[in-house]
């Protein structure tokens, strides 16, 4: 245990790390300038990312994109999930993604429906 | 002589439990199903979030507009204040993730160094999240609470580089005082268990005269337009709104009002930062344990610093939450 080995490459080996420090700098500076990009999109919010896509803002769209790609990062090289079996992988992250991707459709299709009711139905908000 | 069954006689065996198909500790595993039910406990939360802002998208507040605060610094700058939260989260992740580097080639004095500087990191957060809150709870520019639970703000068109641009007002900055006639009931008033909180600063009546005598202040409701902003008022809307409709006066936000919009968002926000920030507090204190049992020398003489390791995951566990908490209250 005391020596695991480390997998040192990321972005499918396009970027190779002589070391597991050195490894989790550049995955900080990685993280860095994703939450950077991320800042700088809300506070401008640019009038070309505001065009709709499959119902929502193409610059949501790509806040949750960032998002998951930040929670890959955190994930695989903070928790070493990079290091781990297949077997214990999978079973952490396809049971957490499957669960969670149900919840959201069911609890976002709802609030949407309930939407609908509100501003089509025979409902006074407005008083 | 054995007492109790240490061995199965099945050591080795597939079936028997002698080997390690996934190559973890019995620990480190415990410590990865606790983050998934802990990581389906926050979806849960930030699902329901997305349920009742989609119920409410049209009307649902702006957190631009909401979080603009800095400590020391007055003026307007949305994100950049949880931007630097972020960062620091994600570097006492960086911190952590070094110690259990350094624990891996048993190094004690850098794993305590690196512990300490994650402790840090850990209550810096802790700190910035309750001041946001109280920051949140304190409010800014108040408004008026209608009948149906609406929130009406309440604002001015000015003209910045050239442009016209709708700034929000105060309403302490123009609303005015009368000699309301109605007092606070106390206890002392009445019978002992009857006694109602504070009054509102001023009554609806007060910030109507306000308005009727302030040309240029006009109504802001909780609808958005086709902009994506908040629609404005005319001046005789406005004046209608607040006469008709007018219920409270609120300034800040608590479980039961939010001068922000709809008090949703205020429980939401209360609720899910507040569960993560437990968690950072928690994790805090775990983490200060594991730091005095790493100077005590106990993993050293363990001969592993494995428990580092687990503390570690939960310690990244909560700051991945935090991306995602800050990508849906404060980004999208």
């Amino acid at each position: 245990m005391a020596h695991a080995e480390h997998k040192l490459e990321i972005l499918r080996g396009l970027i190779k790390f002589k070391s597991n420090t050195q490894k989790i700098w550049g995955v900080l500076i990685l993280l860095s300038i994703i939450t950077a990009v991320e800042v700088v999109l809300g506070i401008y919010k640019p009038e070309a990312l505001m065009g709709k896509v499959i119902g929502m803002k193409v610059l949501n769209w790509i806040f949750i994109i960032l998002t998951i790609v930040k929670a890959y990062y955190i994930t695989w090289d903070f928790m070493h999930m990079r290091d781990e079996t297949a077997a214990l992988r999978r079973m952490v992250v396809w049971t957490a993604i499957f669960l969670i991707c149900y919840l959201i459709f069911i609890l976002l299709q709802e609030g949407g429906y309930i939407e609908g009711v509100y501003s089509t139905g025979y409902v006074k908000k407005d008083f | 002589m054995d007492t109790t069954v240490a061995n199965t006689g099945t050591e080795g065996k597939t079936w028997g439990g002698g080997n390690k198909p996934l190559k973890a500790s019995y620990g480190k595993m415990m410590m990865w199903f606790f983050i998934v039910s802990d990581a389906l406990t926050f979806s849960g939360f930030l699902a329901a979030y997305g349920f009742s802002r989609f119920k409410f998208i049209g009307s649902w507040p702006i957190a631009d507009e909401v979080f603009t605060h800095i400590p020391f610094f007055h003026g307007s700058f949305p994100m950049i204040y949880v931007a630097f939260m972020t960062f620091v989260l994600i570097m006492s992740s960086v911190t952590m993730v070094l110690a259990v580097d350094a624990g891996h080639h048993m190094q004690k004095s850098k794993v305590t160094f690196y512990m300490f500087l994650t402790i840090i990191g850990g209550l810096i957060f802790v700190g910035s999240q309750a001041w946001e809150w109280g920051t949140f709870i304190k409010g800014d520019y108040g408004a008026v609470q209608t009948k149906g639970g609406n929130i009406l703000q309440f604002g001015e068109y000015v003209t910045v580089d050239g442009k016209e641009k709708f700034k929000r007002v105060a309403v302490e900055d123009f609303a005015k005082v009368s000699t309301s006639e109605r007092v606070q009931h106390e206890r002392k008033t009445g019978i002992w268990f009857s006694s109602e909180s504070a009054l509102p600063m001023f009554t609806v009546n007060d910030v109507y005269a306000g308005l009727e005598a302030h040309s240029n202040v006009l109504v802001r409701t909780q609808t958005i337009n086709e902009e994506g902003e908040k629609t404005v008022l005319s001046r005789e809307e406005s004046l209608k709104q607040i006469k008709n409709n007018g219920q409270l006066y609120v300034k800040g936000a608590n479980l039961k009002v939010n001068e922000y919009g709809t008090s949703l968002f205020a429980d939401f926000f209360f609720f899910i930062t507040g569960f993560h920030g437990f968690h950072v507090f928690s994790g805090v204190v775990i983490n200060i344990i594991i730091f005095f049992n790493v100077i005590l020398g106990t993993y050293e003489r363990r001969g592993s610093y494995e428990m580092v390791e687990k503390v570690g995951l939960y310690w990244h566990f909560v700051d991945l939450v935090w991306v995602f908490v800050f990508t849906f209250f404060y980004l999208v």
